[in-house]
């Protein structure tokens, strides 16, 4: 089929409202004066995502996705908020000035345009594969075999954040 | 489906984290755009791993979750700790290295 709709309609439908909500929330996190609703909105945004795994087959990594970050990070973020903010409502000093939003939104849009170009002169028209779904454990077995270094070095960095993390912000 | 679908909304993501990092003025704020460019990375890597049938994409992308795991914790841990020197997590206010 030529329409951009393509041979799995349901799957591109499903694509569109997600990445449509997913875009939405986002400009609400860059935007939004009130901390804790931008923290919320970054929930919508991670969801989508673990969404937009599941579409692309990699059901473990959505499931990690939410695991992570909607139930770690985020809350982590919000702890950070309350324990940095006295005031949780509207707070009129969040944003940069006007001048340098302006410029920040020329950066962003420039880029896009660049990287939009760059995407579509190489890619244009590739199809994704009908059957991509990801079993576990090719992927367990590439971390435990090809990326052991990197897995190794991984952890020891987690070691390394946790207690950096405790060492910074205990009191003495 | 087309692969330019899901590049195109990473590229959207990523485009709106770099606006929240150059636009806010808030620690928290900024890292939190941080979190967006990083899941809009993500979605390349899972991407082009189904495009090419390799599980390369998704063990990139489980490594990006952990540092950025590693990274949240510690940024958190540093702007606590402004917090509590300055009273204030303005980065315009941080500014001891400026000449």
């Amino acid at each position: 089929m030529d329409s951009i709709w393509g041979d799995d309609v349901a799957q591109n439908v499903a694509f569109y409202l997600i990445a449509a909500v997913m875009v939405v929330a986002a400009l609400r996190v860059v935007t939004s004066r009130n901390v804790v609703h931008a923290a919320l909105y970054l929930v919508v945004v991670l969801t989508g995502m673990a969404g937009q795994f599941i579409l692309l087959g990699a059901e473990f990594l959505a499931a990690t996705q939410l695991l992570v970050y909607v139930g770690a990070i985020i809350v982590l973020f919000l702890f950070g908020t309350m324990l940095t903010r006295a005031q949780l409502g509207r707070d009129p000093d969040v944003d940069n000035t006007a001048a340098q939003r302006w410029f920040g939104g020329l950066v962003a849009a420039i880029l896009l345009v660049i990287m939009g170009y760059a995407i579509f002169d190489a890619f244009d028209r590739v199809a994704l594969p009908t059957e991509r779904v990801q079993p576990l454990a090719p992927v367990s077995d590439a971390i435990f075999s090809t990326y052991i270094v990197p897995f190794e070095a991984t952890s020891v960095l987690l070691l390394a954040a946790l207690i950096g993390a405790i060492v910074l912000a205990r009191k003495d | 489906m087309l692969l330019t679908n899901f590049l195109m909304l990473s590229s959207i993501l990523f485009c709106i984290g770099v606006y929240g990092v150059l636009a806010r003025r808030n620690a928290v704020l900024v890292l939190m755009s941080i979190e967006l460019i990083l899941n809009a990375v993500n979605i390349n890597l899972v991407a082009f791993g189904a495009l090419t049938a390799t599980v390369s994409g998704t063990v990139f992308a489980l490594f990006i979750i952990a540092v950025a795991a590693a990274e949240v914790g510690v940024g958190l841990a540093i702007v606590l700790l402004i917090y509590r020197n300055r009273s204030s997590i303005d980065l315009d206010e941080i500014d001891l290295l400026k000449g």
